[in-house]
């Protein structure tokens, strides 16, 4: 039986909604002035929201569903009884046009299943973004999921046509990844990710004659961790982030809760997705990034190794280094600032901009946006001292949410 | 009193034109009204004066965004407030620009708010196709904001959709791109849209695409907010996609894991891996086999395995430390600054075929910010990976190995003794053979002037001897002087 096109898109769009990613930002600059479709660069736009919180940005679909690996995890691995559908290239393009045209969306998220071999998989979905980039002149956003185990040449391709290309690390541990995902090889996807972070720095580079190399993968590359479905503590999962964004230049790596999926593998639990673990780990890993955090400081406020899951990792840290507080607004650098529970890079920076007009007080830190409810505790103004407000034994329960009676069902 | 009308569009050139003239006859904002139109004859003051006034008017470029920005804006004081800006940044400099200044603050979230109404049409505009008779597809659509965007926000949509026609009407006004030209008009009455095909289409992606397991409302509803759904098609599914949520997570829940289809098996034993046979007899199964080594824990953070890389029968071995970032990265021994000091020196002295590699084969590292420094392999490390060593060296049966650094020198000698002393002379590896030690090249990139220069012609001292030694000195040495190549490793492909 023939599956009619909107069937297909019901089963493919299932199979791709375990991909967290859905950044359409960072790329060149580029639009349809000069002839073909679409626009790209600038922030990203998120067209939809879907009662799960999450963003349409991208169409995110499988190229197929049909797989060969059997991993644990994954709705659709070989061992899976899900219904399978595959699209021709053509139908992937065509929709992937017809839907921009109606401003429904940024571009195409492709991903697949692995079928036949990983080179046969890479390379019809090369053709797909050849075809939108060459036969439609289509300039919108293009992220292809990149099979560890094609060649080289492949994803050198992949890279010319798409802005962006990632290899999933599926699990923070090798040992878990060699568990769940026995067809996959941890050092080839660390070795896949190399290689894109060698092009990219290849095509950013002038050449001898001072040509430049034409732009390989120009939104850069992310990859997707799974969380909670192997027994890795937060340490783990942030201690691996940290050697892909050093050793692979990612933009991102994401994090994604493990959520029960239909016909489920014997060998994982089906719990309640732990998303408020996985918020956590984002705003851990935005401390990383961002506000000169190292994976010690934050994970060191519980034995466990595991983040507090009731007060956000900042302030965790900050409760345990009390010593450190409060902090002169008016005379701290720009790296203690960042410390301050409730201020955000951009609060900084505005506090910055506002020391060269003269002495900030308590209601101008309000106006500049701070969240002075949580400031309030580690900082000085002069006309606010938090006195022994900062050395309270019950600081922490001040800002952690009341505990709940767990329920009977 | 002063009254200025601002019209509906083309407002930010009157506004600009007129506080330019208040400016200059130092009007104070309180003497002004702006109004936006609309009410005619409902309040008359006079005019803004004529151009040549006394007083000079500076104003930033920054500012002038803001204002093109902050007018769109449907509050009424908008247009005030932003001449108050202006008029106190005559005398007071500094005020625009401080984040903590109740006016600026106030400025700085009208722009805001216009910013994200701006933001929102760009993604929630839908369009639907309409018939076209020339070769140019025609597309229409309708859009509520809440601001006087409309002239702000569609040149977005001229340059992504460049080669359609298109029509965005709102209440306040019509957008118009006809054939690379886009044009502004008085607001009609809202158009009726023929259907759209690709909507259903686009409705089952929509539905499937969610995740019914991690329902987050607020975030959906703080994202796209209500008052945008009427013109959303697909919000139409939402409260379908929310009544049966509950139902299909319990049913995930309660489904006992499947049989598996019977191709499962098949392909799943067309995959599986053949054990490593205990000891690889070529250099291509040794490679082969290191590449899965797990034999420490240096495989879990590093990469890949780098294995040696040469003439793989020739006279000479070259054992370095461990491979460093570049190696690690790219997946071949000796290709980072080191490596390349190494390659050039190798030149210098004449020798022939070498094999080089590692004494340990994964990079060990601490992240530090955004970069990866290198740290000493320990001792336990260069015991595990001398299986390695010991098996290359079995391979290549080299006349002399050359040990670079004390690393190597502990992994084939098993003495960690300074190598000060050492240097240079001939020692006997654990299991017999020759080992010459030298400096590792890593060591003189390290020094700088007089002891630098000294230890790279120690080093280079030392591959002379030991080419001559195993017997691989080049007959002529007419080698072309070397150039530049620094990030030439780049463009060879790895293997």
């Amino acid at each position: 039986m023939r599956r009619t096109l909107q069937e297909k898109l019901a089963i493919l769009a299932d199979a791709a909604k375990y991909d967290a990613s859905c950044a359409s930002s960072g790329t060149t600059r580029r639009d349809s002035r000069d002839g073909g479709l679409g626009s790209a660069g600038g922030s990203g736009i998120c067209h939809a929201y879907t009662p799960d919180g999450r963003c349409i940005s991208l169409l995110k679909i499988l190229m197929t569903n049909f797989c060969i690996y059997d991993c644990a995890y994954c709705i659709n691995r070989v061992s899976s009884g899900v219904e399978r559908a595959r699209f021709s290239p053509e139908e992937v393009v065509t929709l992937t046009l017809e839907f921009y045209r109606r401003n429904y969306i940024e571009g195409l998220f492709l991903s697949s299943g692995i079928i036949r071999s990983p080179d046969d998989t890479m390379e019809d979905m090369v053709r797909i973004a050849r075809t939108l980039r060459r036969d439609h002149g289509f300039k919108g956003y293009i992220h292809l999921k990149t099979i560890p185990e094609a060649s080289q040449d492949l994803i050198d391709a992949a890279g010319l046509y798409a802005d962006r290309l990632s290899v999933n690390i599926e699990l923070p541990r090798d040992s878990s990844t060699r568990a769940l995902a026995p067809q996959k090889k941890p050092e080839t996807i660390r070795a896949a990710m190399a290689a894109v972070r060698l092009k990219r720095q290849e095509s950013s580079e002038k050449s001898h004659s001072g040509k430049r190399a034409a732009r390989f993968a120009p939104a850069g590359q992310s990859t997707q961790m799974i969380v909670g479905a192997d027994a890795a503590n937060d340490r783990d999962i942030l201690t691996t982030a940290t050697r892909l964004y050093t050793g692979y230049k990612l933009n991102r790596v994401y994090y994604s809760a493990f959520s029960p999926i239909p016909d489920a593998s014997v060998a994982l639990p089906l719990v309640k997705p732990p998303l408020m673990r996985e918020h956590r780990l984002y705003q851990a890993d935005w401390l990383l990034r961002f506000y000169g955090f190292d994976v010690d400081e934050i994970t060191s406020t519980a034995p466990s190794g595991d983040l507090d899951l009731d007060v956000d990792p900042k302030l965790a840290w900050a409760i345990a280094n009390r010593g450190l507080f409060p902090i002169d607004i008016n005379r701290a650098d720009r790296n203690t600032l960042l410390r301050v529970p409730g201020f955000g890079t951009r609060t900084v920076s505005r506090i910055l901009t506002a020391r060269r007009s003269g002495a900030l007080r308590y209601g101008d830190l309000i106006r500049i946006g701070a969240r002075m409810g949580v400031a309030k505790p580690f900082v000085t103004v002069p006309d606010w001292s938090p006195g022994a407000l900062t050395d309270r034994d019950d600081l922490r329960a001040r800002f952690a949410t009341p505990p709940k009676q767990l329920s009977l069902f | 009193m002063y009254h200025v009308s601002l019209p509906q569009r083309g407002f930010f050139d009157v506004w600009r034109d007129n506080a330019r003239r208040f400016l200059v006859h130092h009007v104070p904002p309180d003497e002004i009204f702006w109004d936006r139109g609309g009410d005619e004859g409902l309040f008359t003051g006079t005019a803004a004066p004529e151009m040549d006034g006394p007083a000079d008017v500076t104003v930033t470029r920054s500012f002038l965004k803001t204002a093109a920005s902050v007018l769109c804006h449907t509050q009424a004081n908008a247009p005030a407030l932003l001449y108050e800006a202006l008029y106190r940044h005559q005398t007071d400099r500094r005020a625009l620009e401080n984040p903590a200044d109740p006016l600026s603050r106030k400025l700085a979230r009208l722009r805001k708010a216009v910013a994200r109404d701006v933001h929102k049409m760009h993604a929630f505009v839908r369009f639907r196709e309409l018939p076209s008779d020339g070769p140019r597809r025609r597309f229409g659509a309708w859009f509520e904001p809440d601001h006087l965007i409309l002239e702000t926000a569609t040149p977005f949509f001229a340059r992504r959709f460049a080669d359609m026609d298109w029509t965005i009407a709102t209440p306040t006004g019509v957008a118009c791109f006809e054939a690379g030209d886009l044009s502004f008009h008085p607001p009609a009455e809202r158009p009726k849209l023929p259907e759209d095909t690709s909507e259903a289409l686009w409705g089952t992606y929509f539905s499937n695409i969610f995740n019914p397991a991690r329902l987050h409302l607020q975030a959906m509803r703080s994202e796209m907010p209500l008052k945008y759904w009427k013109n959303l098609p697909e919000t139409r599914l939402i409260p379908d996609m929310l009544a049966d949520a509950e139902s299909r997570v319990a049913a995930m829940h309660a489904a006992m894991p499947t049989q598996a289809p019977a191709r499962a098996e098949r392909i799943l034993n067309r995959l599986s891996v053949p054990e490593i046979s205990a000891l690889p007899r070529t250099m291509g199964d040794a490679r082969d086999a290191a590449s899965r080594c797990r034999r420490c824990t240096l495989c879990e953070a590093a990469t890949q395995t780098v294995w040696g890389e040469g003439d793989a029968s020739a006279p000479l071995m070259i054992v370095g430390e461990q491979p460093g970032d570049n190696e690690d990265i790219a997946g071949r021994p000796f290709v980072g600054p080191a490596g390349q000091l190494l390659t050039r020196l190798i030149k210098d002295a004449g020798i022939g075929a070498v094999w080089k590699t590692n004494a340990v084969k994964h990079f060990k590292f601490r992240p530090r910010g955004k970069r990866r420094i290198h740290q000493s392999p320990d001792r336990n490390e260069i015991e595990q990976c001398r299986w390695w060593l010991d098996l290359e060296r079995r391979l290549v049966k080299p006349k002399l190995v050359l040990a670079l650094g004390a690393s190597a020198a502990y992994a084939l000698t098993g003495t960690d003794l300074p190598l000060r002393a050492r240097r240079g002379e001939i020692e006997t590896a654990l299991d017999g053979g020759a080992v010459m030690l030298s400096w590792h090249p890593s060591h003189i990139l390290r020094l700088s002037g007089n002891a630098a220069s000294r230890a790279r012609s120690e080093l280079l001292a030392d591959l002379r001897a030991a080419g001559a030694m195993a017997g691989n000195a080049e007959p002529s040495n007419t080698h072309t002087p070397h150039r530049n190549t620094r990030l030439g490793y780049l463009r060879n492909p790895p293997f």
